[in-house]
């Protein structure tokens, strides 16, 4: 086909525009889903939050950790956050400051209050425990639609009516898993269920999420994350509250000197 | 004491103050610690015919929040008692600043911390405080520093600005303390190049910035040296060292590149005084293992070069050395971990070991089980002063 000639190059448009209706990949299908997903969350601009989290082992023994988060949304990049740790208490005042991207390295300092000290640390350590818990650093950080490549499974009943069935591929070597397998519920794009496959591909653990709450009439968050390790028997959850949006946060609310006084 | 009187008239204006205010936030935290030393054997010099020793410390802090967190107070007092050493048994306020946010700026006053730099066995750009000497022998305990701080944030990084009034000194451990040279250091008889002497105001401004994976600080100091000489001195019939603290100007450099699992770490100076000019640096390189052998754990592999121009003339102990450092992190929900360490000195062919670990037990309690070894043979190596002070320590620490 000779493309020169203005129908035909209409014809060719026509036909790529309608091609994913005619004839969607799951892979295509995948992508679809969760872009759709991330962009019924955009526009927040800023978001601040309290966590609790409930750490678990086999014998049933409880640890806790209580923190306090920022985030910013950017545009064309990955969010920026700061945390600050209240409990236990001998990390009370320690503070994480992170610039997240989509692809590569994200920036991340850590404040240690006894020295007063600000340390730039590697951010490679993407598979390890957050805390001690049974969340990867990973886990805790923000969707992004280049972190994976995607492929869609099936529709399938789920708690609160109809899910979107997903994989998603880690697209950094880095990661802890091959694959992870997410439940959305067709009515709002909502995260209801992660499995975690380790390198092995064997299942890891399992992320459920419940009381969700909406805010602005339009971001979705859940007041509690439950994630289950099948592997170790240990178990953490999280417990999220005082949620607020578009307080007002700035980019200098997000810098060395922020982090040296978050508390 | 001016210091201390200034300190205690504040905190009486403290509640009709923050009375005043519509809505102030109050947070009380702190910490208690008790810390057994264990010798192998007396020490080399009298008054250290001990091999243990038992020391108690409080640091409680109280912190104050008001304007939505634009003003806040923060008062940390700090106090050691020590078994043996009157020197050890010491006060200090850590903490007792006022810090008041703008939109691109900050205003800090009063006794502060504040660190500089990026290396983990040296922390040679870190001037604005005096250290804590009788502390711990790694030179992290810091002196609070009187000082007006102004920070400035903008696009091409941060600019700091200090006016230090008020100099501290050093403390050293007295003639029941172990961990120290043969000559004790007499600290009520330091002398001053300045006049002014104790209240001679020293300046300091520090650019710092964040590009890409590279983190840089570049300053500038002017003032008392930190770093004392210690002069022998006939006093009351006895031989003793005197610390003497010059005027210095100097300007520094620390930089740390982040890449992948790598940390490449630099600080250097270059340092002035009436007596000498001379250049120093410490360097080197972090890599960190991740999840080792199928765990959660991390392993850390440290290399870092310590060097002065002065040669072994230099009243820096990492003149020509060269430390190695593994730290093992469980990532466990006790938060254990495990570091070992070896400083070797290449002019004096002597090293001092040291590990440490640590691990919390509830919510509140933390313990810490730290030991040094210290082997050095030549007369003229500093170290050789403490080669009889091989010690293990226990900490147990109470946070509230």
């Amino acid at each position: 086909m000779k493309l020169s000639n203005p129908v035909n190059l209409f014809l060719a448009a026509v036909l790529v525009v309608s091609t994913p209706l005619m004839a969607q990949s799951p892979e295509e299908r995948g992508l679809e889903i969760s872009q759709e997903a991330k962009l019924r969350d955009l526009g927040w601009r800023d978001m601040q939050a309290a966590m609790n989290m409930v750490l678990r082992n086999k014998q049933g023994q409880e640890s806790l950790r209580e923190m306090r988060l920022k985030s910013l949304e950017q545009e064309n990049d990955g969010d920026k956050s700061l945390t600050v740790f209240d409990k236990p208490r001998d990390v009370k005042g320690t503070a994480f400051l992170s610039f997240s991207h989509p692809v590569g390295a994200d920036d991340q300092w850590l404040y240690l209050p006894a020295l007063k000290r600000v340390k730039r640390i590697a951010s490679r350590n993407k598979s390890g425990p957050f805390m001690g818990s049974e969340f990867a650093y990973e886990d805790m950080s923000s969707f992004e639609i280049e972190k994976y490549t995607y492929r869609y499974l099936r529709d399938e009943a789920c708690g609160i009516g109809e899910c979107f069935v997903v994989e998603q591929y880690p697209v950094d070597k880095h990661s802890g898993y091959t694959r992870r397998i997410v439940w959305l519920d067709k009515a709002e794009y909502r995260v209801l269920k992660t499995e975690f496959y380790d390198r092995k591909d064997s299942l890891l653990k399992t992320l459920t999420f419940a009381g969700y709450q909406q805010y602005l009439n339009k971001y979705w968050r859940a007041d509690e994350q439950k994630m289950v390790n099948h592997q170790n028997g240990k178990s953490t959850e999280l417990e999220w509250s005082d949620y607020q949006f578009r307080s007002g946060l700035k980019e200098s609310d997000f810098n060395k000197n922020s982090l040296k006084r978050a508390r | 004491m001016g210091k201390k009187a200034l300190a205690i008239s504040l905190l009486a204006l403290l509640p009709a103050f923050a009375g005043a205010a519509e809505d102030v936030l109050f947070e009380f935290s702190g910490k208690v610690d008790g810390e057994f030393r264990g010798y192998q054997q007396d020490g080399q010099f009298t008054g250290q015919d001990y091999r243990s020793s038992l020391s108690l410390a409080l640091e409680p802090e109280f912190y104050w929040e008001w304007n939505d967190g634009v003003d806040s107070l923060t008062f940390t007092p700090f106090y050691r008692h020590d078994q043996r050493d009157d020197e050890r048994s010491h006060g200090d306020i850590r903490d007792f600043s006022w810090v008041h946010v703008g939109d691109d700026w900050e205003l800090r006053t009063g006794l502060r911390k504040v660190f500089w730099g990026v290396t983990e066995f040296q922390h040679l750009v870190d001037v604005i405080n005096q250290t804590d000497a009788v502390e711990d022998s790694d030179g992290e305990d810091k002196l609070g520093q009187m000082m007006v701080n102004l920070s400035l944030v903008r696009d091409w990084g941060i600019v700091d600005l200090f006016v230090l009034p008020g100099f501290r000194e050093r403390t050293f451990a007295g003639e029941d303390g172990r961990l120290r040279s043969g000559l004790v250091v007499d600290t009520d008889a330091a002398e001053y190049e300045s006049g002014a002497g104790e209240n001679h105001v020293d300046t300091a401004v520090r650019w710092s910035h964040s590009v890409d994976v590279y983190d840089v600080g570049l300053h500038w100091f002017r003032g008392t040296n930190r770093d004392p000489l210690l002069e022998p001195r006939m006093r009351a019939g006895q031989m003793v060292l005197v610390p003497v603290y010059e005027q210095i100007d100097q300007l520094g450099l620390d930089a740390q590149a982040t890449i992948d699992s790598w940390l490449w770490k630099l600080e250097t100076l270059w340092r002035r005084s009436d007596r000498e000019k001379y250049a120093a640096l410490q360097g080197g390189v972090e890599y960190t293992f991740y999840g080792i052998r199928e765990s959660v754990a991390d392993l850390g592999v440290l290399l870092e070069y310590g060097w002065d121009e002065r040669g072994t003339d230099a009243t820096a102990i990492f003149q020509n050395d060269l430390s190695v450092g593994a730290r093992v992190t469980l990532n466990d929900a006790a938060s254990t971990e495990f570091l070992a360490g070896v400083a070797y000195d290449l002019d004096y062919d002597s090293n001092s070991l040291f590990v440490e670990a640590s691990r919390r037990f509830g919510d509140s309690w933390k313990v810490s089980l730290d030991g040094r070894v210290f082997d050095a043979n030549d007369p003229a190596d500093p170290l050789v002063n403490v080669s009889q002070d091989d010690m293990i320590q226990l900490t147990v620490e109470r946070y509230f």
